[in-house]
């Protein structure tokens, strides 16, 4: 039997052992994997503004380098459509302002679900020879069981969808989680999301039709009503008067 | 001894199998198996869990005092798990996203504490190294069984590479929708058993 002044002295000892082995790995690859998070996020800005490929495999210097050589990365005041100047965009983290209670509010109650809404917002430039071709807004809101994070890319009116990408989610593989199938993504490309000034982009039950017949529709995802549903709240919910549409219409002019 | 390494070493393969014949692990084996890439992450991560909790928890096996060994080898365990996922989420962060909250789970995984408290208590730190090699081995192989079938039938591929191009991207193969949802992992593990009882009939319990 071993004394108690050993078992505690054991125990402290083993506890400051591994305390020091977390912290350690902790801090000496913090820098990797906020590396890896900024280029995440980077690569899913090109992937739905359509400067790189899904699956396209590139290095993470050719990310950067498209990256910067083609977006500029605007924060802007949510309620008043103007851009924050006194923000940083390069540390800026919407989702990390969002859970802040000092940069955020109380989301009015909506059909996506938004809990929390935070002040500022990132919102993408993707240019083209000095001109913007793209905007990019990132968008989020609950399906079935998880909430799904994206990025929703308008043409330069501001009106077409150039395209709708969500790089996390949790919806079931094969139902829901079709909201990642490239088929539907294509789907998209062309919609308009404004009808007469209101954000009327949906996803209906069934097959919409090509563009021109159905501008504000998008074939539903069989099995997946819910997902589906998900996805026209949290778009209406995010161009609309609480999301982005102040900007839309500073921009707009 | 060369013949006692590789007995420790293999056995847990097929013979002493932790999902087969312990029934051990099974939570992860259910949630990470719709692809082989991230099965076989997670069987890397196991085995270097697994391995590396062995030979610490046998190097201190003299000195830990009895009566707290369970929460020691659980600080130790746990320190390595956290490790292992800042490691993951540092080299392979497109995968470990995918992992999620199953590396973190490691700890919960019975193997490893299983092998800590069974073997590297009364063994040298080398045999519970091996032992922590083959009882990952052991559990890597099943998830990597499992992986294979569930990614072939429910989405066509295998590491990602296209095998039976699917219908929805102009094949010929409707991908089985069950191979891709949890429950089908338990019909794949439940047949692994049956065939692997069927040559090693001395696994069956008696009733």
């Amino acid at each position: 039997m071993r004394s108690n002044s050993y078992i505690f002295a054991f125990a402290a000892a083993v506890c400051a052992v591994c305390g020091i082995v977390v912290a350690g790995s902790a801090v000496s690859l913090k820098d990797r994997q906020d590396a890896n998070q900024r280029l995440d996020k980077q690569k899913k800005v090109l992937t739905v503004a359509g400067l790189m490929e899904v699956g396209e495999e590139i290095t993470a210097q050719e990310v950067q380098k498209r990256f910067s050589e083609n977006v500029e990365v605007q924060v802007v005041t949510l309620k008043s459509g103007e851009i924050a100047k006194d923000i940083d965009t390069a540390t800026f983290d919407q989702q990390k302002a969002a859970k802040d209670t000092a940069t955020s509010a109380q989301a009015p109650t909506n059909r996506a679900k938004v809990q929390r809404l935070p002040h500022n917002a990132n919102v993408y430039l993707v240019k083209k020879d000095g001109q913007v071709k793209n905007y990019v807004f990132p968008v989020e809101g609950k399906g079935l069981w998880s909430t799904l994070y994206g990025y929703l890319a308008l043409e330069k009116d501001l009106n077409t969808i150039a395209g709708l990408t969500f790089y996390q989610h949790g919806e079931t593989p094969g139902l829901g989680g079709e909201v990642d199938n490239p088929k539907w993504k294509a789907l998209w490309k062309g919609r308009k999301a404004f009808k007469d000034g209101k954000a009327n982009i949906r996803v209906i039950k069934g097959q919409a039709g090509p563009v021109d017949s159905a501008p504000y529709e998008v074939d539903g995802l069989s099995g997946a009503t819910l997902t589906c549903n998900g996805v026209t709240a949290l778009l209406q919910f995010w161009l609309g008067e609480h999301g982005f549409g102040p900007y839309l219409t500073k921009v707009k002019g | 001894m060369a013949a006692k390494t590789k007995e420790i070493l293999l056995d847990p393969l097929f013979n002493n199998n932790p999902i087969a014949l312990q029934v051990l692990g099974i939570c992860s084996a259910l949630a990470v198996t719709t692809k082989m890439e991230t099965s076989f992450v997670l069987s890397l991560a196991v085995i270097a869990v697994v391995a590396l909790s062995n030979v610490a928890v046998s190097v201190l096996r003299n000195y830990i005092p009895a009566s707290i060994r369970i929460i020691v080898q659980l600080t130790i365990i746990a320190s390595l798990v956290i490790v292992t996922d800042q490691v993951l989420k540092a080299f392979v962060y497109d995968i470990s996203k995918q992992l999620s909250v199953f590396v973190g789970l490691i700890i919960t995984n019975c193997i490893v504490m299983g092998r800590a408290e069974a073997f590297a208590m009364q063994n040298p730190p080398l045999p519970a190294f091996i032992d922590g090699i083959g009882n990952g081995l052991g559990y890597g192989l099943v998830l990597m069984v499992v992986g294979f079938f569930r990614e072939l039938f429910g989405s066509g591929k295998l590491f990602g590479a296209v095998i039976f191009p699917l219908v929805s991207e102009g094949g010929w193969y409707t991908p089985n929708g069950l191979m891709v949802l949890a429950p089908s992992a338990f019909f794949l593990i439940g047949t692994f058993i049956w065939i692997l009882r069927v040559f090693k009939p001395e696994q069956i319990e008696e009733n």
